[in-house]
C-alpha cells in the first residue's frame, strides 16, 4: 500500500476521475438541496472463455465501465448512471440523480474529499490482462483431458474459465474518496457420465479473489478429476429417500446454506422492513451455542474479499452470531445512517448500474471441537451431504430449499451408498438450533453468486464437517 | 417496427462494412433506457433512470469464433472491440459448422410492440400508481404489511448486421407494477407477492395485483408440514410455467445435439400424456416474450415440440441447427450485447382443456395444490430428468380445497411426469414469463413431508 492509503497497483493506471471533478459533480448533485450524494464510478475488463464438447467455443473480452450517481434526500434515493466518464456526462446524471430524489430547492455545499485507504487483502501478482490467452484456453483444455482420461463412462465436458479486473472509485458529500481494484479468477466444470441407468453429472469450480497465480496453487486437473468421479459415482447411486433424517454436511460443502438460510436474515436492510426472521433478535440465542457465525470482507484471497465495499468502506470482519447469540447485523451506509451507527462494510452492488444495499462478502461458521470421523460415526442412520448446489431462501420465514448434488446414506455410523438428486428443506433459525455436532475442520467452499433484488455479486461460505439433528429431504424413493 | 433506418442500425451496417476477406462479422448493438419506481409505506424509496447502450461483434475466420463487448458506443470502443474479437479468434477450436444465421425466407410476423402511450407516461402518474398499488394491497387484508411496491418500465432498441446478409432492427417497450407482502398472524409471517404488466400503465389490474399479493401472504398462515405420501398433483398455473421452463432445456437443440438432453433420439416417440400438446409461438400477440426477431435477426416462428404426446421436434438457432442438419427454428436467444445467442424456447404454451381449476379440483380425494415451488431449478437434473422441489399449497380431500401447507417436497421424474399428466385446465395464464401458465393434474407424485 502506497504512503496515501492507495494500492500500489493503482499507480500505474491513470486516474480514473479527476478529484476535482468529483468535488464539482457532487456539488451539483447536492445543489437542489438533498443530504448526501456519491459518485460510483467503475472501470472493469474481463476475460471469459467456454470449452464444450471437445471444443474451445470462443474467447469473450468484456469492457463494462461508467459511473452511478446517488442523491439522498430524506428517506428518497435517486439514482441515475452514464458510461460517459467526461465532466459534462457525469454532470448530466447528477442533475438527473438530484431531479429523481427530489423536487425542492435547497443552497451550495462545499465538498472536500479526503483519500481514504481500504483494507489491503490481498496481492496481485499477475494480472489477467498481462497473461496471454492462449495461457487461459490451455486450462481448458488440461480440465478436458483429465476428466475424460478419467473412466470410461465420461461422455460430456464443459468447462468455463472467467477473470476480471475491476476498478472502483468513490466519492460522497461526507468526504470519502476511496480506490480499489479487485481482481478475480475463476474456472469452473461440469462432466457427464453415461451409465445403465441413464447420465450423471458431477461438478467442480474454484475461484479467488487474485491474479492468474491462482493456478499456481490450484490443480484444475485434480478439479476435472474430482468432477468426473462424482458423475461415475452418482451412476450406481439409489433415489434418496423421503422424510425427516439426521444430515451431516461435510466441511467446505454446506456453507451456501447458513449463508442463504441465516445470512440473509442477517441483513439489515430485510430487518428494517421486518422482512427478516432475526428482527428484534440481537442479543437472544438464536441458534445453538456451538455455532459462531462470521461475515468476513478481509478474508484474504477469497472469492468474496473486497478491500472497500462498493460505499467506500473498508472491508471488516463482523461477528454476527457468537456462541449461538445474535452480535449484531450487516449494514450499509443508509441503514447505518438511520440508525446513528457505524457501516460494516457490507454496502455492494453488482455494478455501476445499481444501486447499493446491505450484502454479505464471506460468510461462514467457525471450527467447534469434534472430529468429522466421530460425527459420523456417532449417526446411527442419517444422510452424508458431500456437495450442496443452489438453492432459494424466503427471509421472512427462513424457509429453504437446497439440491444435493452429492449426498450418500449414512448406515450403523458408516457412510455407504451414493444417492441420486434430491432436496434438503427446513427453516432457517431450526436448523442453527439443531447443529448439535461440529468439527473441528473448518473448510471454504466453492466461489458463489449472490443474487438479491436482481443484483448478483461475488461471495464465499465455508464451515467445518456438522450434523443437523433432523432435516427433511426429499428424494424420488418409493 | 423492424426496417426503420435507426441510428443504430447505421452503427451496425459500419462495422460490418469492416470485414476482411474471409472474415465473417456479426454486430449486435442495443440501447435501453429504463425507469424504477420504489414506493414503502406511501414515500419514494428509490427512483432510478438509467440509460444503457452497448456493442457486441462476433468474428468467424477459418471456422474459429471470437467474441467482445463494450458497454458504450463511442467509436474508439468499438475499434477497440472489434479488435479484440480478431484476437479472440485465434483461439477457438476450428469447427466446421461454426458460421452466422443467413437469410431464410422466412417472414417475420408484424406485433405491436411499441406504445407510444407509455413512452409519453408522466412520472407523476408512475408515481401515483406505485402508491396506489401499495394502498390497495394493505386495505386487502388487515394482516397484511408491505416489503415495497414497485414500477418498471423499459424501452429497448436494438439492431443486427451480418456480412452473410442479415440487417434487421426494431424497438420495443414495456412496463410492470409489482408489489411484496408480508402477513403476520402472533409469531408467524409468511410472504407474497403480485404483479401486473402491460404495453402501457393504462393496461394494469392494480386491484388484482393487490388481492394476489394479499391472498399469496395471507393463505399460508398456519400451514403445516404433511405427512409424507403418494398422491395426485395439482400444478397451479403459476407452477406449470417454472416447470415448462424447465422442459424446455430438455427440447433445447444445443443439449440434445451435446447429449445433454433425455429427449435426444426421441422424435416420433410418446414422450408424455396424449393431452399435453406443447408449442413455443412468439407470434402470438398475448404472450408476454412475443417477439418480432430471434437473436440472430431471424423472424421468431411458431413451432409444435410435442403434439398428443408425440416428440416433434427441438428449438435450434443457426449453429445447433447446422450440426443437426436441419434448418434454424428461429429460436436463437441472447442476453443483451454482452453475449454470443445461445438456444431456447421463446413463448411456451400448453394446450389447454376446459374445465376451471374448482373443476379439476373436485374430482381429487387425495391431493395437493402446488401454489408455489422453490429450488426448482436446483433440484433438477435435466439429463437424467430425477427432480424434487420444495413446495407449499393446499391440501385436497374428497375434491374440496383444505388446510395449507408447507415445507414439504414433491419429486419425480420428468419423463414420469409426463406420462402421468390425467387433465390440462382451460385457465391460461398469460405470465411474465417466457411460458404461460395453466393448471397441470399429475396422477401420481411423491410428497415428502414429516
Amino acid at each position: 500500500m502506497g504512503p496515501d492509503g492507495t494500492r500500489a497497483a493503482l499507480g500505474r493506471l491513470p486516474e480514473m476521475i479527476d478529484q476535482d471533478v468529483l468535488t464539482r459533480v457532487l456539488g451539483t448533485a447536492v445543489k437542489s438541496g438533498a443530504d448526501f450524494a456519491e459518485v460510483f464510478a467503475e472501470d472493469k475488463r474481463s476475460t471469459s472463455a467456454g470449452l464444450d464438447d471437445g471444443r474451445i467455443e470462443q474467447v469473450t473480452s468484456g469492457r463494462d465501465r461508467g459511473a452511478g450517481i446517488r442523491v439522498v434526500k430524506g428517506d428518497t434515493t435517486g439514482f441515475a448512471h452514464t458510461a460517459d466518464l467526461s465532466e459534462a456526462g457525469l454532470l448530466a446524471a447528477a442533475v438527473s440523480a438530484a431531479a429523481a430524489a427530489s423536487q425542492g430547492g435547497g443552497g451550495v455545499r462545499e465538498v472536500a474529499l479526503t483519500r481514504r485507504a481500504g483494507t489491503q487483502v490481498n496481492t496481485v501478482e499477475r494480472s489477467p490482462d498481462e497473461v496471454p490467452k492462449a495461457a487461459k484456453v490451455e486450462l481448458l483444455r488440461r480440465i478436458d483431458d483429465a476428466a475424460r482420461s478419467a473412466g470410461a463412462s465420461i461422455v460430456q465436458v464443459s468447462a468455463g474459465y472467467g477473470d476480471s479486473r475491476r476498478r472502483i472509485l468513490v466519492a460522497n458529500t461526507e468526504g470519502v474518496l476511496a480506490e480499489d481494484e479487485q481482481v478475480r479468477c475463476l474456472v469452473r466444470m461440469s462432466v457427464v457420465a453415461n451409465g445403465d441407468a441413464g447420465m450423471q453429472t458431477g461438478f467442480q469450480s474454484a475461484g479467488q479473489t487474485v491474479g492468474f497465480e491462482m493456478f499456481d496453487s490450484v490443480d484444475v486437473e485434480e478439479l476435472a478429476r474430482d468432477a468426473a468421479r462424482m458423475a461415475i459415482t452418482k451412476l450406481s447411486a439409489r433415489p434418496a429417500p423421503s422424510g425427516s433424517v439426521p444430515v451431516v454436511i461435510k466441511r467446505g460443502s454446506g456453507g451456501v446454506l447458513f449463508h442463504e438460510a441465516c445470512g440473509h436474515g442477517l441483513e439489515a436492510d430485510l430487518v428494517a422492513k421486518g422482512a427478516s426472521v432475526y428482527r428484534n433478535k440481537a442479543g437472544e440465542l438464536v441458534a445453538s451455542p456451538l455455532v459462531t457465525l462470521v461475515d468476513d470482507g478481509t478474508m484474504s484471497t477469497e472469492w468474496g474479499a473486497i478491500g472497500i465495499d462498493d460505499e467506500g468502506h473498508p472491508s471488516q470482519y463482523n461477528v454476527l452470531i457468537h456462541d449461538g447469540v445474535l452480535t449484531d447485523y450487516m449494514w450499509d451506509y443508509l441503514r447505518a445512517r438511520k440508525e446513528h451507527r457505524a457501516q460494516s462494510g457490507n454496502g455492494r452492488r453488482q455494478s455501476y448500474m445499481h444501486l447499493p444495499m446491505v450484502r454479505m462478502t464471506n460468510t461462514y461458521v467457525l471450527n467447534g471441537t469434534e472430529e468429522p470421523d466421530e460425527i459420523v460415526r456417532a449417526t446411527e442412520s442419517g444422510v452424508y451431504v458431500a456437495k450442496l448446489g443452489g438453492g432459494s431462501v424466503n427471509t421472512a420465514t427462513g424457509d429453504f430449499v437446497f439440491g444435493m448434488t452429492e449426498a450418500y446414506l449414512i448406515e450403523n455410523g458408516e457412510i455407504t451408498e451414493p444417492l441420486r438428486e434430491g432436496n434438503l428443506i427446513g427453516n432457517g433459525p431450526q436448523v442453527l438450533r439443531d447443529i448439535d455436532l461440529l468439527g473441528n475442520d473448518f473448510a471454504m467452499g466453492n466461489p458463489g453468486t449472490c443474487g438479491k433484488d436482481g443484483q448478483g455479486v461475488p461471495v464465499g461460505d465455508g464451515q467445518p464437517t456438522l450434523r443437523v439433528k433432523t432435516m427433511t429431504i426429499g428424494g424420488t424413493a418409493a | 417496427m423492424s426496417d426503420f433506418e435507426s441510428e443504430l442500425q447505421r452503427i451496425a451496417d459500419a462495422v460490418i462494412a469492416q470485414a476482411k476477406p474471409g472474415e465473417q462479422l456479426e454486430a449486435y448493438v442495443s440501447r435501453d433506457s429504463e425507469t424504477d419506481i420504489r414506493v414503502y409505506e406511501g414515500e419514494i424509496e428509490h427512483f432510478v433512470s438509467a440509460q444503457s447502450e452497448g456493442i457486441g461483434i462476433r468474428v468467424i475466420r477459418e471456422g474459429r469464433t471470437g467474441f467482445a463487448y463494450a458497454g458504450t458506443l463511442d467509436d474508439r470502443a468499438i475499434a477497440e472491440v472489434l479488435a479484440e474479437a480478431r484476437d479472440n479468434v485465434e483461439f477457438g477450436t476450428p469447427d466446421e459448422w461454426a458460421g452466422l444465421a443467413e437469410p431464410d425466407g422466412v417472414d417475420v410476423v408484424r406485433q405491436e410492440l411499441w406504445s407510444d402511450v407509455l413512452a409519453g407516461f408522466a412520472t407523476d402518474r408512475k408515481i401515483e400508481l406505485t402508491k396506489e398499488l401499495e394502498r390497495l394491497a394493505v386495505a386487502a387484508d388487515s394482516r397484511v404489511r408491505i416489503d415495497d411496491a414497485n414500477y418498471s418500465d423499459v424501452a429497448a432498441e436494438n439492431a443486427v448486421a451480418t456480412t452473410s446478409g442479415i440487417r434487421r432492427s426494431g424497438r420495443e417497450n414495456g412496463c410492470y407494477v409489482s408489489v411484496s407482502t408480508l402477513a403476520d398472524d402472533g409469531d408467524e409471517t409468511q410472504t407474497g407477492f403480485g404483479f401486473s404488466v402491460g404495453r402501457s400503465p393504462e393496461e394494469f389490474d392494480l386491484a388484482k395485483a393487490a388481492q394476489e399479493a394479499a391472498d399469496r401472504a395471507t393463505r399460508l398462515l398456519g400451514a403445516t408440514k404433511p405427512s409424507s405420501r403418494r398422491l395426485t398433483v395439482v400444478l397451479d398455473p403459476f407452477v406449470t410455467a417454472q416447470f415448462l421452463g424447465i422442459i424446455s432445456s430438455t427440447l433445447n437443440g444445443e443439449s440434445v445435439i451435446k447429449g445433454r438432453s433425455l429427449f435426444k433420439d426421441r422424435i416420433g416417440e410418446q414422450v408424455a400424456s396424449p393431452l399435453f400438446t406443447l408449442v413455443d409461438d412468439p407470434t402470438n400477440p398475448l404472450a408476454y416474450t412475443a417477439t418480432e426477431l430471434d437473436g440472430e435477426g431471424l423472424a421468431a416462428r411458431r413451432n409444435v415440440l410435442v403434439e398428443g404426446g408425440v416428440l416433434q421436434g427441438f428449438v435450434h438457432n443457426s449453429y445447433s441447427a447446422r450440426r443437426a442438419h436441419t434448418v434454424s427454428t428461429g429460436n436463437a436467444v441472447r442476453g443483451g450485447f454482452k453475449g454470443t445467442p445461445g438456444v431456447g424456447s421463446l413463448a411456451l404454451q400448453v394446450q389447454p382443456g376446459t374445465r376451471s381449476q374448482a373443476e379439476l379440483v373436485s374430482g381429487i380425494s387425495d391431493g395437493v395444490l402446488v401454489q408455489q415451488v422453490s429450488g426448482l431449478h436446483s433440484g433438477v437434473n435435466p439429463i437424467s430428468g430425477d427432480f424434487s422441489t420444495g413446495a407449499s399449497g393446499l391440501l385436497i380431500t374428497n375434491g374440496q380445497l383444505g388446510a395449507p401447507v408447507r415445507e414439504f417436497t414433491i419429486a419425480s421424474t420428468l419423463q414420469r411426469m409426463l406420462l402421468d399428466l390425467i387433465e390440462v385446465g382451460g385457465d391460461v395464464d398469460w405470465l411474465p414469463m417466457r411460458a404461460a401458465g395453466v393448471s397441470l393434474v399429475i396422477g401420481d407424485m411423491t410428497m415428502s413431508g414429516a
